[in-house]
């Protein structure tokens, strides 16, 4: 190559190496809204994240329906992992994401969180329910979710509806729950809400955390059991309760009943890997209200894209995330991320499909007008059993012994 | 009972390691491939996990052996760090495989037994565990049979004894290099068999198999069988009761403790040999 060669060469790459700064100009203008959805879909929680993926394949649709702007879909997997959270979301907004969604753990959504505050780029909690992500004055962090506190206080609520309906209560419980950043806060929660709820008949006899990861969790269900506890109460993720179920069967434990507040007992998985064991829990989460318009829209684009899966938390919030950034890209009409996110602070969705008035954020990013509901597993699906106004179906309590099914 | 399973798996890398000199970095992973295999196995021929224990583990066998011939033969002589990172390559290969071909969700396997109990007076025993324990038991009196019976298990010891003296009486090291990889991976692919019948899989799994090995090993004493066997039940009871009599999500804690007091006192590890 002759100099003159050489120069041109060096000129041409630098030319080619300058676009990238022109490049905030052209997304400012672009006309799909480029959102980084963060979900655990490998690792230890790799089933929840592939389900609240489902989410993110039907909103598509949907949102179009809606009449709302199309939405550029970067995914990132957390692989489960805090670290690896935190690096792809500065992996994907370096690849040109002006939204973050995610990402359904506390702790990978705390890490994605502080990146997204420093870089100055939007994040859209889809799930995520520790109390201090939204406690942190952070001004690009949104939460469409319920906070521990805000899903112990509905549990309670709808538990003492479900006593009184079924005329049965517990009298004393044992709580287990995953030693995660969500199990942790919900424990903290746990006692200081129970407080609230005097009328609540149960004792808690023993306290039980466990270890997310576990491969064997008979020492931890043995414990309770020894316990004595008419009831048993569980912050858990999917495979544990799995595993917690198998072990309630093989120890010959039959819990008057099983009060969950987290994911697992109402996932898909968990109904097909069980069968008819995983008849009778009941779930104290953030659900849908099947009475609204577009719960019924959202519902018959999942049921026709994924026949053989329920419509869950997963997917709801997941859908819902993205709602709210295709809602505030459209009002903002740009994609530059101040506006973005005034936009999102903006936010008053009436027509949605949680249960509530609707989507609002208060001055620190949290919806805090969410409402849960009781769901309860009967033969293989899932049926709202409080609280009355949302319910499709009346408690079953005590649930059918295990050995008699 | 569990504790036996996880040293079946454990014996497996002790042997390996005993006479091959090599560290296993991609045993458990090696591991959940054996799971998968029963998986898949089990749902086409619906056969029970435990009479697919000697097929699963014939089949580890030929994918060890051809291991070891065809890539961790070439590395015998390297460096240790080259050995390493070869193992670990294939380790993070198996574990993306696996997540392709099958997916990242839990999946398991349901058997007549699989939640019967047997009632001991007060005590409730898992009765899948029960019939791992014991095919665990089984198959590690099997391979003791053979290093102490057989001519190729003695010609083996004697490549693990003195190198250079099993080579001057004519023996083909390659080959029982080889021949051991090939054990020790039978042995994982019956322990993956067993831990079927008592839990689920999925490909992210393996390196915490690959982890509770090691520790297992190094309690017991790399390079010894009995060690690898004694180490498994020694982390498996430490496990329960620590998880019974402290705090259960802090069980795994007591397995390290355990591990960093045998180093401290016994750093060859309970049965293991010191080195010269």
């Amino acid at each position: 190559m002759k100099r003159r060669q050489f120069n041109k060469a060096i000129a041409a790459t630098a030319a080619l190496a300058a676009v990238p700064a022109a490049v905030p100009y052209v997304r400012a203008q672009a006309q799909k809204l480029r959102v980084g959805v963060l979900l655990p879909r490998s690792g230890v929680q790799a089933g929840i994240g592939q389900d609240c993926h489902r989410g993110v394949e039907v909103a598509t649709k949907v949102l179009a329906d809606m009449g709302l702007p199309s939405l550029d879909i970067m995914n990132g997997d957390t692989e489960s992992n805090v670290d690896v959270a935190r690096a792809r979301a500065e992996r994907l907004i370096s690849e040109g994401a002006q939204l973050l969604v995610g990402a359904f753990d506390s702790g990978q959504t705390t890490a994605i969180a502080q990146v997204a505050e420093q870089r100055g780029i939007p994040l859209v909690i889809n799930i995520a329910a520790a109390p201090p992500i939204t406690e942190q004055g952070y001004k690009f962090v949104f939460r469409n979710f319920a906070t521990a506190p805000m899903i112990l206080g509905d549990a309670f609520a709808n538990q003492l509806e479900i006593f009184s309906v079924t005329g049965n209560a517990p009298k004393t419980a044992v709580f287990m729950h995953v030693n995660d950043t969500f199990g942790a806060a919900m424990q903290k929660g746990f006692t200081g809400v129970m407080s609230k709820f005097p009328q609540i008949p149960y004792k808690m006899v023993d306290t039980i955390a466990y270890d997310p990861a576990a491969r064997d969790l008979s020492v931890e269900v043995s414990k309770a059991k020894a316990s004595g506890a008419e009831a048993l109460v569980m912050v858990s993720r999917l495979n544990d309760a799995i595993l917690i179920t198998r072990e309630l069967v093989k120890q010959r434990w039959n819990p008057m009943s099983v009060l969950s507040m987290g994911p697992g007992w109402y996932e898909d998985q968990y109904l097909r890997t069980l069968g008819k064991l995983s008849d009778g829990p009941m779930s104290f989460v953030p659900w849908y209200d099947p009475n609204k318009k577009l719960t019924k829209q959202l519902e018959a684009a999942h049921n026709k894209a994924f026949k053989d899966i329920n419509l869950n938390t997963n997917h709801v919030y997941t859908f819902e995330a993205l709602l709210v950034a295709a809602d505030a890209f459209k009002r903002a009409g740009s994609a530059e991320p101040k506006a973005l996110a005034d936009a999102i602070r903006a936010t008053n969705i009436k027509d949605n499909v949680s249960p509530g008035p609707g989507i609002q954020f208060d001055a620190k990013g949290q919806n805090s007008a969410l409402k849960n509901s009781a769901i309860q597993n009967r033969g293989g699906k899932l049926v709202t059993v409080a609280p009355k106004e949302a319910a499709n179906a009346k408690p079953e309590l005590p649930m059918r012994p295990y050995n008699k099914r | 009972m569990t504790g036996l399973v996880y040293g079946l798996m454990a014996l497996g890398l002790s042997v390996i390691f005993g006479v091959v000199r090599v560290v296993n970095f991609a045993h458990g992973e090696m591991m959940t491939l054996a799971m998968y295999l029963t998986l898949v196995a089990f749902s086409a021929l619906k056969l029970d996990p435990l009479a697919l224990l000697v097929p699963i583990a014939a089949a580890l066998f030929v994918f060890g052996y051809l291991l070891q011939i065809g890539l961790i033969n070439p590395f015998i002589n390297r460096p240790e760090h080259s050995q390493f990172m070869l193992l670990v390559a294939v380790a993070i290969i198996l574990v993306n495989v696996q997540l392709i071909v099958f997916g990242p969700d839990a999946q398991g396997i349901t058997t007549p037994y699989s939640f019967d109990s047997f009632q001991l007076g007060p005590v409730i025993v898992d009765a899948a565990k029960v019939y791992a324990a014991v095919a665990a038991l089984a198959v590690s009196g099997a391979l003791f049979a053979f290093f102490r019976f057989t001519l190729t298990g003695k010609a083996i010891r004697a490549c693990a004894d003195n190198y250079d003296g099993a080579r001057v009486v004519g023996l083909n090291v390659k080959r029982l290099y080889a021949l051991t990889f090939g054990l020790g991976s039978a042995c994982v692919g019956a322990a993956g068999t067993m831990l079927m019948v008592m839990g689920d899989v999925t490909p992210a799994i393996g390196p915490a198999y690959t982890l509770l090995a090691f520790v297992i090993v190094i309690t017991g004493g790399l390079g010894s069988m009995p060690g690898a066997l004694l180490g498994g039940l020694l982390i498996g009871v430490t496990e329960a009761l620590g998880g019974v009599l402290f705090v259960p999500s802090a069980k795994s804690m007591f397995a390290f403790g355990l591990l960093v007091l045998v180093l401290l006192f016994r750093p060859q590890g309970i049965l293991g040999r010191k080195s010269t």
